[in-house]
């Protein structure tokens, strides 16, 4: 089971947490203006990074808030996490546990 | 190929076990094939296979990272059946299924498929309704299904406990054609009927790269082993096919998790059938030596380290124990992980790609071991015609743009 460091809480035990898929990905702002490829692109495609990838957590059984996350997908190491609108971290720390 | 039979195994027997030969070739890559397939998994080695038995392709390469058959071919549980909901799954899936029924014959190589039958219990209303819609679509679709009341369901399987739980089985539909057979045997039959035609297999052998010509089209690959062209590249990758098809310049909607197995010790014959819970999550068999095979479920995040979380397995544990007390006191022996890659349909993608000369058969998330002769099949098909074939023609990338999805995340066995 991950740890995992909550912004706003800190660390938790991944069960409180549910995993909100790849972070930074922007609606589009006018759906009917996007073609179908930009639409299914939205919706469907995702980067499945082998390495260092930005993703979204929800403190679901914690304070319930969305937050960010920098995790090594070959290790599970967590990197970084940060708040909702910040940029990820340039040079990610390493996890204090 | 020496072939097996049972006097070859006698006369073996009595001379000591001498004379045996080496079941496939260890091949030094050439410089050029006439098409490559990318993954030395089951799905690959049966690609090459089908390339060169049913297309007259034999100058054909099959690349792979680490040894044959050591990604998901050897991680999964073995479980095979074709009781899918919608009409281009049940065609895709049953296509699998009969290619099974033959392929010890094919290939003269025992893969130990056994139609043991494919139970999957309902525990609530919900379930049953959704079951038997399953039940009906499948005989509509010429698919064996039936369904079993609670008391069918003990007789089949008498270590099930069907009452008196907190999730009591109120019926569950029996696929009979469906069953186990042994993974590793799969691999190594297709590795060794695809060398006896000619199919070089290429072990310790990583992609770093798919060239492209100046039209665009696939033509090499860069690997570890040095540049290897061919005008027709497959990828048959599993988890990895993300990071494979971005080398070409290919996104997929896909995501890779981890998902687990494990197999307790072994004990005596005690399980006639493969039982699969949708509700409470697990599924089960015993393996021909005797231990109970169990699947989990997949990580919650997206994974490349071929483990899961403790907590994952416990669950399904905690299923099994409620189901079938008879095994709340089994040792676990092994516990694994593999790289799943799950598609927002939780369909496969069978396919042609945008580039030229690249193929791609991927996206069997949770249930791609049961497909693997299918999938083979289809994907030599496509690779060979440049088209697919009618079954795997909705098995498109440009479905998810076009709206076409076959949703099948309503008839996995696991709760995605």
């Amino acid at each position: 089971m991950l740890l995992i460091n909550c912004p706003y809480c800190g660390e938790r035990p991944e069960l409180e947490f549910v995993h909100g898929g790849q972070a930074h990905i922007a609606r589009p702002g006018n759906p009917a203006e996007c073609s179908d490829q930009q639409w299914a692109e939205y919706l469907y495609r995702r980067d499945n990074i082998k390495g260092v990838h930005a993703e979204r957590w929800r403190h679901v059984h914690g304070c319930g808030r969305f937050f960010n996350a920098l995790r090594d997908t070959t290790s599970d190491q967590f990197l970084a996490t940060y708040k909702v609108g910040e940029q990820p971290p340039a040079q990610p720390r390493k996890a204090t546990a | 190929m020496q072939r097996f039979s049972g006097l070859s195994l006698i006369r073996r027997g009595l001379t000591g076990q001498r004379g045996w030969q080496p079941q496939w070739r260890q091949a030094e890559p050439k410089a050029a094939y006439d098409a490559i397939i990318v993954g030395g998994g089951g799905h690959g080695l049966g690609a090459a296979f089908y390339l060169a038995k049913e297309h007259g392709l034999t100058r054909v390469a099959v690349l792979e990272k680490g040894w044959i058959g050591g990604g998901n071919t050897g991680r999964n549980t073995t479980i095979i059946r074709s009781n899918y909901l919608f009409d281009e799954s049940a065609a895709l899936y049953d296509h699998s299924v009969q290619l099974w029924e033959s392929l010890s014959q094919v290939l003269n190589y025992n893969v130990m498929f056994s139609q043991r039958g494919v139970m999957m219990l309902a525990h609530t209303v919900h379930d049953v309704q959704v079951s038997q819609r399953h039940v009906h679509a499948n005989r509509a679709n010429g698919v064996d299904n039936e369904w079993l009341t609670p008391e069918e369901a003990r007789a089949r399987c008498p270590l099930l406990k069907i009452d008196d739980i907190r999730y009591p089985v109120l019926g569950a539909a029996f696929q009979r054609r469906g069953g186990t057979a042994r993974h590793d045997a799969v691999a190594w039959g297709f590795a060794r009927a695809a060398d006896a035609l000619g199919v070089d297999i290429i072990e310790n052998c990583e992609v770093l790269g798919i060239e492209r010509d100046a039209g665009g089209a696939a033509c090499a690959v860069n690997t570890t082993r040095g540049v290897i062209r061919a005008p027709k590249i497959g990828v048959s990758a599993a988890g990895h096919s993300s990071v494979i098809m971005r080398m070409a310049g290919v996104d997929l909607p896909i995501e890779s998790y981890p998902l687990q197995a494990l197999v307790s010790e072994p004990v005596k014959s005690i399980f006639p059938c493969v039982v699969m819970s949708n509700t409470i999550h697990a599924y089960i068999s015993q393996s021909d030596k005797g231990e109970m095979v169990i699947g989990a479920g997949t990580d919650a995040y997206t994974s490349y380290t071929q483990r899961g979380g403790l907590h994952i397995s416990r669950h399904a544990l905690e299923a099994i124990c409620e189901l079938f007390p008879t095994l709340r006191r089994l040792r676990m022996l092994r516990c694994w992980g593999g790289i799943v890659d799950v598609t927002p349909d939780r369909s496969p993608i069978i396919a042609k790609t945008p580039v030229p000369g690249l193929y791609v058969n991927c996206g069997w998330g949770t249930g791609g071991f049961k497909a693997t002769p299918g999938a083979a099949h289809l994907l030599a098909w496509t690779i060979a015609h440049d088209a697919p074939h009618p079954i795997n023609a909705p098995f498109t990338i440009e479905r998810f743009r076009d709206g076409n999805l076959i949703d099948e995340a309503a008839a996995a066995a696991v709760a995605h």
